[in-house]
């Protein structure tokens, strides 16, 4: 059970404003397509253009990253560093 | 176009080369002579790595056409060390990481050598203002001041 | 401190983490030898220059380059048509556009050409043979232009992606990012005070001291090497391949020293031009850019515009914030808008926010990544404002700051929670210190911001080797920019417990070392020393069953103390690293071993900072008089080159702040475009940068680096326009704070 949060972005775009959810997956990718099917098109904005924070850690290509029991996740921009 | 040849002394050394009329000392420098310790940052002497001792005052070599040198004494950042005998500034640059890139550093030790040269004892005021025309982009120039002011005390000591 | 007064100091519990040895490249970097890009000469090796767009934004109708390919020394020219046409992801086309301009060119100093010739001159004046006739459009310079509804657009198939609904037409807005919390319009209705503003800044260039340089080698069975000066030859090497259509396999790249980056380094410019080139030739290729190149063709940061707006209450607690800010991304879309709406509210807990960030393309060159990309912008305007209420509730700004702090648990207004973080300890480095309490004199002003940055983990790879003779060789592919070879010895050291003078760190190239990320996103030290550690500890773990073989005990016998095998008992004499380096054939060969890894545990890193300038009524000029920055660097491996990281960070953004700006004539051409127009700090400006280099250890790394490369650019613009808030009694809102600026808001005080 992962609990997902979306940003604003995400809220007004995929999720008709809904901002967190509980979800069973064990990993991202499998929260993703559970995601993708809730919110149809919300999986390829999170598989590209999108890092993942899993209990706070910010995680770039995610999707094969397991989820433990109540991780915290969160969709973020891609970012770069200088 | 004939190339002109050019006799003078680098590093202690006598040398010729060959080189275009309105070519750059400093392209002769890098090319020519192989002296690639001497940097090129900007080509239009505004950033001082490429400064080198000609005739024992600081120059920019980008701003020096390759003919002027001739008959010239020249130090570049090269002919500092003895062997591998470290100047203190050279020292004292690596003890106090005074480089970061070490890009500029070549030039920032030949301006600060002329320095310390005209000047044993210069206040950190005379070091900034000396080495306002070398450019470095990583230290924030605190480290690069300290160093040049302990140097500074070491030679002085050990003329003393 | 000079040298001489300030011992090592190590940290605890440690004997060589927290030293400063020598670094173990600065002999040669002190005496000329070390290899920068520009330094390389290869037998028959003819030189490159490009020919560059002329035009801000213009069709290229056609190019002759026939009289170009007939003159004295030429040996190949290169246009559009020699690379294939851009195909992948847009990002990957965006790539392939900006290293030769296909249809259009859509900034001054686009790529249009390229010849290779057996002497510069030659080069130069076949590149200027090369007839080019261009259809002239208008260009936009400004986000405000550029999102204006009748604008010129760059792209005609740009689609603004993260707006609902989705819009039916193209713009020259590639993305919004949006990040919102709680009810804002509450928020205000709560506030005491509320402040805002709309804040401008310039493109800034990274002014690194080496321009950027390359040497292309392709053999005829298609093989090249190219030797380059960046920030990750790995990356050099997979971004060139995209441009020519190769495998990155076909390249090795091999790095030379490299003079500065910043982040501007992470990018291609000449690399696939030299290969290319080089391959058409069938010569050695160099390439290296003017100064004038660097500042027209590189990356610089992005100029923008923002609009905040900040409610407070009396007692200094921050309750309500929205930000609109639009970032120039240049020619292509990816200005760092999204990582600067991420960081502009990110050190405070704020119940009610909306922060939206736009990403605007505009016909200037395309930005790269500088220094905590996009932080430096949103945190001025931010950071501006929170001065204002502190002055207008009369509330001391490093107190109003505390009021707000994140901390631990904390959640970030980008989303997370955070861990252990020390932002607090920034704030009360700063407080405690007697700087603080300084009193100022008339003209004089006093300015304190904070930023933060998140540095990032990425691939590292390292291979570590034991010699004959007992010394040790760690190789990584990060290149080394501003000490990480010294980094890596010391925690190598650490970790064998042997001197550090016994460890020789390499930086192998692209077929030398598994792949290395970027040095970039202060990740190195964190990243690829954990990679080196990982390694260090299998050897270990190897010596230690070598020692177990040897003595013919069980492993737990066995243990590493000192830089030494030793049995648990005291039962045998220890064993060096020496010993067992020189008896490998009788216990199973070499000892060497490899680590890769993508790294976890990335620790976030927060800055404070306080300057005290003096402003000349008569001039507007700005002397700083005192400048004090305090940064959370998690644990300092090596303290003269972290402290140099901070220092110089603080150095950039004052001249970000106070003189730095990319000045541009109607025609969309740069006006400034050397090192005496656009006028980087020099000696003569800087005082001492006094130092704080706080400690709060990273859980997430063996020795707790948190990485420190970039978080210290992002306050000194904030900190000097409030200082000369506080000097003038004028709130300044677009930068840089140029004299002409100044003294126009003294003469005009009362408008």
């Amino acid at each position: 059970m992962a609990h997902v949060h979306f940003s604003a972005g995400l809220r007004s775009s995929f999720t008709g404003g809904v901002a967190d959810l509980v979800v069973e997956a064990t990993t991202v990718r499998a929260l993703i397509r559970a995601l993708d099917e809730r919110f149809p098109g919300i999986g390829e904005k999170l598989s590209s253009g999108t890092s993942v924070a899993i209990d706070g850690e910010i995680i770039p290509d995610a999707d094969l990253e397991a989820l433990a029991p109540h991780a915290e996740v969160h969709f973020l921009e891609t970012l770069g560093g200088g | 176009m004939s190339r002109i040849q050019v006799s003078c002394t680098v590093n202690g050394d006598p040398v010729d080369f060959l080189c275009d009329a309105d070519g750059s000392l400093l392209n002769s420098l890098r090319d020519e002579l192989g002296l690639t310790g001497v940097k090129e940052g900007c080509g239009t002497g505004d950033c001082g790595a490429c400064s080198i001792l000609l005739d024992g005052e600081l120059n920019c070599s980008c701003l020096i056409f390759a003919p002027e040198a001739e008959g010239t004494t020249i130090t570049t950042v090269e002919g500092l060390a003895n062997g591998d005998h470290l100047t203190p500034l050279q020292q004292c640059f690596l003890e106090g990481a005074a480089l970061q890139c070490g890009i500029c550093t070549p030039g920032v030790l030949v301006a600060a050598t002329s320095l310390l040269n005209h000047n044993p004892n210069p206040t950190e005021t005379e070091i900034r203002y000396a080495l306002a025309g070398n450019l470095c982009r990583c230290t924030g120039y605190d480290k690069i001041v300290r160093a040049v002011r302990e140097a500074a005390a070491q030679i002085r000591e050990t003329s003393a | 401190m000079t040298i001489a007064e300030d011992p090592a100091t190590t940290a605890p519990g440690y004997k060589w983490v927290g030293t400063r040895m020598i670094r173990p490249d600065g002999f040669e970097k002190v005496t000329g030898r070390a290899r920068f890009g520009a330094d390389l000469k290869l037998n028959g090796m003819l030189y490159g220059h490009v020919l560059r767009s002329p035009h801000a934004h213009a069709n290229i109708v056609s190019i002759d380059t026939s009289e170009a390919e007939k003159m004295a020394g030429v040996r190949a020219v290169i246009t559009r048509a020699d690379f294939p046409a851009p195909s992948g992801p847009a990002g990957d086309q965006d790539l392939q556009r900006n290293a030769m301009a296909r249809e259009k060119v859509l900034y001054e100093g686009h790529v249009v050409a390229a010849v290779a010739a057996q002497t510069r001159g030659q080069a130069k004046a076949a590149a200027e043979a090369i007839k080019v006739v261009y259809e002239v459009l208008p260009h936009v310079m400004t986000v405000d232009e550029a999102m204006a509804p009748s604008a010129a657009l760059l792209h005609p198939n740009l689609m603004t992606k993260g707006i609902d609904p989705a819009p039916t037409g193209p713009s020259n807005v590639a993305s919004r990012a949006l990040y919102q919390g709680g009810d804002l319009d509450l928020g205000f209705a709560e506030s005491d005070v509320v402040v805002e503003g709309t804040f401008t800044t310039k493109p800034v260039h990274h002014g690194y001291i080496e321009p950027h340089a390359a040497v292309a080698d392709t053999t005829p069975n298609g093989r090249t090497t190219l030797w380059c000066s960046s920030q990750g030859h790995f990356t050099m090497r997979a971004m060139s391949a995209k441009v020519l259509g190769w495998e990155p396999s076909r390249l090795k790249v091999i790095p030379a020293e490299i003079g500065g980056g910043f982040g501007g380094k992470t990018t291609i410019y000449l690399e696939p031009l030299a290969v290319r080139l080089s391959q058409k030739a069938g010569r050695p290729v160099k390439m290296v850019m003017s100064r004038d190149e660097v500042f027209r063709a590189t990356g610089p940061a992005s100029g923008t515009k923002i609009v905040a707006k900040m409610g407070f209450k009396n007692d200094g607690t921050m309750v309500a914030a929205e930000l609109w800010m639009a970032y120039e991304a240049g020619a292509f879309a990816g200005s760092p808008a999204g990582a600067g709406s991420m960081t502009a509210l990110a050190p405070y807990t704020v119940a009610n926010f909306l922060i939206e960030g736009f990403d605007v393309v505009v016909n200037k060159p395309k930005v790269a990544a500088y220094r905590a990309p996009g932080a430096p912008m949103s945190s001025f305007a931010v950071e501006s404002l929170i001065d204002e209420a502190a002055t207008k509730i009369g509330m001391d700004p490093i107190e109003i700051r505390l009021k707000n702090a994140v901390t631990e648990g904390c959640q970030a207004t980008y989303g997370p929670k955070f861990p252990r973080i020390g932002f607090v300890e920034t704030l009360e480095a700063i407080k405690n210190h007697p700087n603080y309490q300084i009193p100022l004199g008339p003209n004089q002003g006093r300015g304190v911001a904070s930023g933060f940055w998140f540095n990032a983990g990425l691939n590292s790879s390292a291979t570590v080797h034991v010699n004959e003779d007992g010394n040790v060789i760690v190789v990584t592919g990060s290149p080394d920019i501003g000490g990480s070879r010294a980094s890596m010895a010391l925690m190598a050291a650490e970790e064998f417990g042997i001197d550090a003078a016994r460890i020789q760190p390499v930086v192998g190239d692209t077929e030398s070392v598994g792949y290395n990320d970027q040095t970039g996103g202060s990740r190195t030290t964190l990243a690829t020393g954990a990679a080196v550690i990982e390694a260090c500890r299998k050897i270990l773990a190897d010596l230690r069953g070598r020692a177990a073989k040897q003595w013919d005990v069980p492993l737990d016998k066995v243990e590493w103390v000192d830089g030494q095998a030793q049995h648990v008992d005291g039962t045998q004499p220890p064993l060096s690293l020496e010993d067992l380096a020189k008896g490998w054939n009788r216990t199973g060969g070499p000892l060497t071993a490899s680590a890769a890894l993508n790294a976890r545990g990335v620790g976030s890193a927060f800055s404070t900072q306080v300057v005290d300038l003096e402003i000349d009524p008569d001039t507007g000029h700005v002397t700083v008089l005192r400048y004090l920055t305090a940064q959370d660097a998690g644990r300092a491996i090596h303290p003269s080159y972290v402290e140099g990281q901070l220092q110089g960070g603080v150095v950039q953004g004052l001249g970000w702040a106070l003189n730095e700006e990319y000045i541009f004539d109607r025609n969309g051409k740069m006006e400034n475009a050397s090192f005496l127009d656009y006028r980087i700090p020099v000696a003569s400006d800087m005082p001492m940068i006094d130092t704080i280099v706080v400690e709060v250890p990273n859980p997430g790394h063996p020795y707790g680096v948190r990485g420190v490369g970039e978080v210290g650019i992002v306050p000194p613009l904030a900190a000097v326009a409030n200082a000369v808030e506080h000097a003038v009694g004028r709130r300044l809102r677009d930068l840089p704070l140029s004299p002409v600026r100044i003294l126009d808001a003294i003469l005009n005080k009362d408008c």
